[in-house]
């Protein structure tokens, strides 16, 4: 509020200029900071609308859950809860390593994180193909026989929606985790300013987070 | 002296991409002017056809189309950004002695965000227009051979729009307050702001995963919401109403902001009760969490369900008439003076009063059993929305045209555009409460022939709202050029966007502002009243 001049602030020992409107970069900081924990609650409750509609059919259908659920490949499923949580790992050593300006090692750790969705991925979709081969698809596209249960179809729309969503997640997080990687490279993080390694961390965690719920809730019934 | 926002820089291109607060509200000011027009050209056709029991001039299927574009136009395009995302913009970053919101970009994403779903949801008009209404309950959304589809896109990427605008406004509140600008000194405006930002925070993703999922009905059959693959409809409505129940308030609650700031600023009087209105627009906030279930009392949901949903909704009827005590209180014994701005939060009180009131009839479940999509239903929300809404919106468009663009608006042009606007309106709607009474249902095509005499009364006010809104908006672009100029504060009002020159400069503040207490109009020294 003291300047009016087009006066530019920049963050010590990096090429970040502070916005105008904030008064200094701890201030900037703190307000990303807050605005994506908000962002992280809107997050929640868009796959909110989905963990109701599981709470709900499963109510309704608790056998055809568990007949459905045993198609799944729980070793597959627990395989990527191994890989996402080890991802999380790496992407507070990441943080950590951003925070401390040790950009070499917050660098490597990016990748490992990278490397870990990619493997996610990977292994997600060697799962849908099994399932598109043996017709275990939507409702209306379901053929699959061998679950003795008219409404199956239901438990893999579900299925695929959930974890199609939380896919979609997991791609935007591997191009926020691409960007941050690329910006360590060029040098423009230290420990005065770190924020879009902060932020993408914290986003990261909640897209590993929604897989900790997924993974019980879809492959282990029963 | 830095120059003012308008003139800061020139051509379009400027303003296209200016990351300023101001700029920024003003695009989104024309914008949703412009939705606002489309729908009530679209709600003039719609009089037009009921002008006669049968047909009039339209076929069924355009007056299903007309119907649910007026609903999906008004809705989303109009009403749920209108006043958070133009008056918000504006004002939220001066009022609380700030230079910009917290987040600039994301502020001009929005605006284009809410542009991309506007043009998707013209895109469904263009592909042949949809008639499901506004609400898209299934199982006919999924069956009609309509571009839902497209629609549902535009719905989903507008809500985007509502969650950054509600997601910059919470972290600007919370995080650029000016030193010395505590919680309990911001205008209420900026608290009711507060309470809608909230909630586009809370329930709008729910929308977006909803509209999802009818997306995904159609296009990949998952029957979530389809008997026949064991999924069930209801659940939709319950999905839907759960947001579409506290965007009911992201509606109206901006609106009771504006009430707040004209009221006193018009009677030159400290607002009565300024912590019992402050905290109502948080308590509205979080009942509108509660009373989705309101919509659905012949649904099939359980008589447990819809008891507490109807006990839940005389609850939250509570805070809202805490705040109509409290606007009445501030007027008395104030020295009250009749502008335009103060003409239209009047009508505001009084029309929105019925709406509210309206409202108790149908959380009555017995009566509601009667009076379900109703006339009745239409006439009720239409006081609240229109009566109570677009009232303020209009009280907030006078009072803040001479800071927003340096002009002041003729003040007799606007008084009759007000009296002809409330002459209208009641004309209007008044009617369709008896016609809902009467059991006239809503939506329908034709009605019965003895149901003709009101609604040609009922067209018949639905063009005087016209006029008085042609009329306005003439004389408002007329001002821009040939109004008189305006002063820095022309009506005496006491919050911190008429402590800076109309209009405001760049960078808001020439000086840090000095904060003080909300409303210090006093009290009149004559005055019996106390706060």
């Amino acid at each position: 509020m003291t300047d009016h001049n087009a006066q530019v602030h920049v963050v010590e020992g990096t090429n970040h200029v502070i916005p105008h409107h904030y008064e200094n970069a701890f201030h900037e900081f703190d307000a990303s900071k807050f605005g994506m924990w908000l962002f992280l609650v809107t997050e929640i409750l868009l796959f909110g609308g989905l963990f109701v509609a599981y709470t709900i059919f499963r109510g309704l259908y608790p056998e055809m859950f568990h007949l459905a659920h045993e198609e799944l490949n729980k070793g597959l499923g627990a395989l990527n809860t191994v890989v996402l949580l080890f991802s999380s790992l790496t992407m507070a050593l990441a943080v950590g390593y951003a925070q401390r300006t040790e950009r070499a090692k917050s660098f490597n750790m990016l990748v490992i994180t990278f490397l870990c969705a990619v493997t996610f991925l990977v292994v997600k979709f060697f799962e849908y193909r099994h399932k598109f081969h043996e017709g275990l698809l939507p409702a209306k596209f379901y053929t699959f026989e061998g679950i003795k249960h008219d409404k199956a179809g239901l438990f893999y729309s579900l299925y695929f929606m959930m974890t199609g969503l939380h896919g979609i997640h997991v791609l935007l997080g591997m191009g926020c985790i691409g960007w941050v990687m690329w910006r360590t490279k060029r040098g423009d993080f230290n420990k005065n300013y770190f924020t879009p390694v902060e932020l993408t961390g914290l986003y990261w965690h909640l897209v590993d987070l929604i897989w900790i719920f997924l993974f019980p809730l879809l492959y282990l019934i029963g | 002296m830095s120059t003012d926002y308008l003139n800061a820089k020139k051509g379009i291109w400027s303003w296209l991409t200016t990351l300023d607060h101001k700029r920024i509200g003003i695009m989104y000011l024309v914008t949703t002017l412009l939705f606002f027009t489309t729908g009530g050209i679209l709600a003039l056709l719609i009089r037009l056809e009921h002008l006669t029991h049968d047909k009039t001039f339209f076929e069924p299927d355009l007056y299903n189309k007309l119907f649910t574009l007026h609903g999906a136009i008004m809705v989303f395009m109009f009403i749920i950004p209108n006043i958070p995302a133009a008056f918000g913009n504006f004002l939220l970053p001066i009022m609380i002695g700030a230079k910009d919101v917290a987040f600039p970009r994301l502020n001009l994403i929005s605006y284009y965000v809410l542009l991309a779903g506007a043009a998707l949801a013209i895109a469904s008009i263009v592909v042949g227009g949809v008639d499901t209404g506004w609400t898209f309950y299934t199982p006919y959304s999924i069956r009609t051979g309509t571009a839902v589809v497209l629609m549902a896109l535009g719905v989903f990427v507008m809500g985007f729009s509502s969650i950054f605008t509600g997601l910059n406004f919470v972290a600007t509140i919370h995080k650029m307050r000016a030193p010395g600008m505590s919680f309990h000194q911001m205008p209420l405006f900026l608290w009711s702001i507060y309470a809608t930002a909230i909630i586009q925070v809370v329930a709008t993703p729910v929308i977006g995963i909803t509209v999802a999922l009818l997306v995904m009905e159609r296009v990949f059959g998952i029957g979530f919401f389809d008997p026949k693959l064991g999924g069930d409809p209801v659940l939709f409505q319950h999905f839907f109403w759960f947001y579409s129940h506290p965007a009911v308030y992201i509606m109206i609650v901006p609106g009771m902001g504006i009430i707040s700031e004209v009221i006193p600023a018009f009677s030159k009087k400290t607002i009565f009760g300024y912590k019992p209105i402050a905290y109502s627009s948080l308590a509205i906030a979080f009942a509108s969490f509660l009373v989705w279930g309101h919509h659905m009392f012949v649904s099939g949901q359980s008589y447990l369900s819809s008891l507490l949903f109807s006990v839940a909704t005389i609850i939250i009827g509570v805070p809202t008439a805490i705040k109509i005590i409290n606007w009445t209180v501030t007027m008395y014994k104030g020295h009250v003076s009749w502008e335009t701005p103060m003409l239209y939060a009047m009508s505001f009180i009084f029309m929105f009063s019925i709406g509210g009131l309206t409202g108790l009839f149908l959380i009555a479940l017995s009566v509601d059993v009667h009076l379900h999509d109703t006339y009745f239903v239409v006439a009720h929300f239409h006081y609240v929305m229109m009566g109570g809404t677009v009232m303020a919106m209009l009280a907030g468009l006078h009072y803040w045209w001479p800071k927003m663009f340096g002009k002041m608006y003729p003040e007799k042009l606007g008084k009759f555009a007000c009296l002809l606007i409330f002459i209208g309106f009641n004309t209007t709607f008044g009617s369709q409460f008896t016609l809902g009474y009467l059991g006239m249902p809503r939506r329908y095509y034709n009605y019965q022939p003895r149901f003709e005499p009101l609604n040609q009364l009922s067209t018949l006010g639905s063009w005087f709202i016209g006029a008085g809104f042609l009329i306005t908006f003439s004389y408002l672009i007329w001002s821009l050029f040939k109004g008189q100029k305006a002063p820095q504060n022309p009506w005496g009002a006491k919050s911190l966007e008429w402590e800076i020159p109309s209009p405001p400069p760049v960078e808001n503040f020439e000086h840090e502002p000095k904060i003080t207490e909300p409303y210090p109009y006093g009290i009149p020294a004559h005055g019996g009243a106390h706060d």
